[in-house]
């Protein structure tokens, strides 16, 4: 087997032996705040995933809930995502409006999402609109800033290769900038991503009427810990398959990027 | 084909400026291959550069088929030592070629053609599908002369193009420009600091003086063609030339002193 093989083999073997560990000590412990993971992954069985094969085996309570929280973060993103590339772009072009705007798009970055949250409440629509634009406001920095960098580090001999060769402005864009910059721009996504789903519950926390962070709320109203612990690892699972599918896409589209390479 | 007139370049201003190149005069003809060399800071980057029109000169003017440089002009291509940066890394080598021709070319198949076509007279048949970043140092300094050659330019600009290669890919690729050099009628300007290479490709070698650079000989090569490594390398006038020109590099007296000590094969204007 190779070293590699084996390492994927032990994760697995750590991964269950933490949950066997963890099921042992809560059912020695009988706390009524820590419920055993069979209780939960029961739980998260009948509550979400228990629906007809038709709906790819999700209930009602699945689909009135985690899919619109999905929606919310998707939507968020791709805001930030269409805002923070072409205005990065720009900037990181132009060092000196850069320089200018610079304390500006720092006070921004650095100011809590979280304390803009009951200016958002004020400005939109409470529900959908308010937190798309809470995950939107607070995801769109990590994007924006890295996204400067990478514009602006283009290394100068590709830039002076285009000029020598007489790439059109519009080709410089695309076919040098953009690419170059691409990889600064998906280390911004990363960050991104798992902002937005801290920023989808805590949106939906305070004002929705459905959604992961709105069971979660109800779940602490009643006193339902094994709901609460269900949604808990629920977005730990959505945050893994997220990033996955993130780190996917990277390896696809910055296959020629240094870390991604494959020689012969 | 390219006239340069009294061409200055000066960095900065004030007590800070640094002057690069100064009062550079000098005539290249069609189908001519010159070379030149100076110690290194003698500016001969800076004058390839004010030929490409990629610096503007701060005096004096450039002049290419009888029409003044001031941008980047048609008909110009140029490959410099920086391989590895100046080749897009998230191109295939067949893109990289076919890039510049984007502006020429309308349709993609032709593009692909024209660039295949310049790969396979590098002795780089049947990579276009590869990446720069699997290619050997040498392989990728092919391919950004094929990208130079693909634009088919009436002037060929190199900035110390085989400078980080090693010695055996850099008389390969020396052969290289010397074949290109037979087959098209193509006017090559190599800048370097290695003189041996200075007198095995030139036809002319101007002898830059050190920063702030301005012509101190102009040296006609008249070795027989077609050259070779090993013979051309160990002719009487290969060895006497090379002398001559290892002097004039390291010679620290006034340009004027040594223009007129020069052999009789010199002519100042290469005319």
């Amino acid at each position: 087997m190779s070293w590699k093989r084996l390492s994927w083999v032990w994760r697995w073997v750590v991964l269950v032996a933490g949950i066997a560990g963890w099921q042992l000590w809560t059912s020695a412990a009988h706390s009524s705040f820590f419920p055993e993971p069979s209780a939960i992954v029961t739980r998260m069985y009948h509550l979400w995933f228990s629906g007809p094969a038709s709906h790819v085996f999700l209930t009602a309570d699945a689909t009135g809930n985690i899919l619109p929280s999905l929606g919310r973060v998707f939507a968020g993103l791709a805001i930030a995502v269409v805002i923070g590339v072409p205005l990065g772009i720009a900037l990181g072009r132009s060092p000196a409006v850069t320089a200018y705007l610079s304390p500006l798009l720092q006070f921004a970055r650095a100011l809590p999402v979280v304390t803009m949250a009951p200016v958002f409440f004020a400005l939109f629509k409470l529900g959908t609109q308010m937190e798309v634009a809470t995950i939107a406001f607070g995801t769109i920095w990590p994007i924006l800033l890295n996204t400067i960098d990478g514009a602006a580090s283009v290394d100068p001999v590709q830039l002076e290769t285009a000029r020598a060769f007489r790439m059109s402005r519009w080709q410089r864009v695309a076919r040098l900038i953009v690419p170059a910059t691409l990889p600064r721009a998906f280390a911004g996504f990363r960050l991104s991503l798992s902002l937005s789903l801290i920023l989808m519950v805590f949106a939906e926390l305070v004002g929705s009427t459905n959604g992961i962070g709105y069971e979660m709320s109800n779940a602490t109203n009643s006193f339902d810990m094994t709901l609460l612990w269900s949604t808990i690892v629920l977005l730990g699972i959505l945050g893994y398959l997220l990033n996955e599918l993130l780190a996917r896409t990277e390896r696809l589209v910055l296959s020629w990027h240094t870390p991604h390479r494959e020689r012969e | 084909m390219l006239e340069v007139t009294d061409l200055t370049r000066t960095y900065g201003r004030g007590p800070g400026a640094h002057t690069a190149v100064t009062g550079v005069s000098l005539t290249v003809a069609q189908g001519e291959l010159v070379s030149i060399v100076g110690p290194s800071g003698c500016g001969k980057s800076t004058l390839l550069r004010c030929i490409a029109g990629l610096t503007p000169p701060t005096s004096g003017r450039v002049v290419l088929r009888g029409v003044p440089v001031h941008d980047v002009p048609d008909g110009l291509a140029v490959v410099v030592q920086d391989y590895g940066r100046s080749l897009f890394p998230w191109l295939s080598v067949r893109d990289n070629v076919a890039m510049p021709l984007r502006r020429t070319i309308r349709s993609r198949a032709a593009r692909r053609k024209a660039a295949d076509a310049a790969l396979a007279a590098v002795g780089l048949p049947g990579s276009g599908d590869k990446y720069p970043w699997q290619l050997s140092g040498g392989m990728q300094q092919r391919t950004a002369i094929a990208r130079a050659l693909a634009c088919d330019p009436v002037l060929l600009l190199m900035d110390e193009p085989f400078g980080s290669v090693d010695a055996q890919t850099r008389e390969d690729l020396e052969d290289l420009v010397l074949g290109v050099r037979r087959e098209r009628d193509i006017t090559i300007l190599v800048v370097t600091h290695d003189i041996d290479e200075s007198v095995y490709l030139g036809d002319r070698v101007i002898v830059l003086t050190p920063g702030p650079g301005r012509v101190r000989a102009d040296l006609r090569v008249d070795l027989p063609a077609p050259r070779d490594q090993i013979e051309t390398k160990e002719l009487p006038e290969f060895v006497h030339l090379r002398t001559e020109v290892s002097r004039l590099v390291r010679s620290r007296d006034e340009p004027a002193a040594a223009n007129g000590t020069l052999t009789a094969d010199a002519d100042p204007h290469g005319r």
